[in-house]
């Protein structure tokens, strides 16, 4: 699989919410205020979160060993 | 797809309207007070930034005005803005400022200070204002503490208007004091929640 997803750097994340407003799967949320979580079932990598987030934390990467052992 | 718009997408027009009603009459500043205590209710309360997420007018009027309007150069913001270093410092200084304001609000209760009809703009600009107060039973440190919490919005609007122009249309979302003074309270809160991932 070389699907693309969205890729959120938590620590940088401001909780802001503007990727929720966008995301046109609802896939994003940001359950403890603390930072934006993404819902692999449901990203597509469509990008517009990546596109609208103020401070450019998020990245759109094709999802493998590596990418996947980042996220944690 | 288009998201269904919700009651609270058009909470911008409330924010809109309050930055305008600060011109023609001082006493409406009072009201900005609900943008300060409803984040900081639910983040205590909730432990969450649905105020931030859903509700902030502020953040819908900069990402229509930068956004749907394309006042933006939709630039990424500078790195140093979004550090912690930068964030929380910003947030330091904007509670200094705030204490400040409460301090000449004292001064002017206690009768050592007179009723400054001023916008103090960017913390540095006093701006005359007189057009918007001609008097009212209400108490001077009233109206000098509206006075000063209008500043204080004009100043970071003006801010967050600045760099929505250079940046994203909500970049002010990544140095606001509120937003980042919520999610160190949802931090605090949640601690234990979050060691469990």
């Amino acid at each position: 699989m070389t699907k693309r997803k969205a890729i959120i750097s938590k620590k940088e994340c401001v909780a802001c919410g503007c990727c929720i407003k966008v995301c046109p799967r609802e896939a994003i949320s940001i359950p403890y205020g603390i930072n934006a979580e993404v819902n692999y079932n449901l990203c597509v990598g469509c990008g517009k979160c990546s596109k609208e987030c103020p401070a450019s934390v998020i990245r759109l990467e094709v999802m493998n060993y590596e990418t996947e052992k980042k996220m944690v | 797809m288009k998201q269904k718009k919700r009651w609270y997408d058009y909470l911008w027009i409330f924010s809109l309207t309050y930055l305008i009603l600060g011109f023609f009459n001082i006493l409406f500043a009072w009201l900005g007070l609900l943008c300060f205590f409803i984040p900081l209710l639910i983040s205590i309360i909730k432990g969450n930034k649905a105020y931030c997420n859903k509700y902030c007018g502020r953040g819908q009027l900069f990402s229509l005005i930068g956004g749907r309007f394309g006042l933006s150069r939709k630039k990424e913001i500078p790195k140093w803005i979004k550090s912690k270093y930068f964030r929380y410092g910003f947030l330091i200084f904007f509670l200094t400022m705030f204490m400040l304001m409460l301090w000449n609000t004292y001064l002017v209760a206690a009768g050592a200070k007179n009723l400054s009809q001023t916008i103090k703009l960017l913390w540095t600009f006093k701006v005359p204002w007189r057009w918007a107060y001609h008097g009212s039973f209400i108490p001077d440190a009233a109206v000098q503490f509206a006075y000063g919490f209008y500043s204080i919005m004009l100043t970071s609007t003006i801010l967050g208007f600045i760099t929505m122009i250079l940046f994203k249309p909500r970049s002010w979302c990544v140095y606001c004091p509120m937003g980042t003074m919520t999610q160190l309270i949802c931090k605090a809160k949640n601690v234990t929640s979050s060691r469990k991932k």
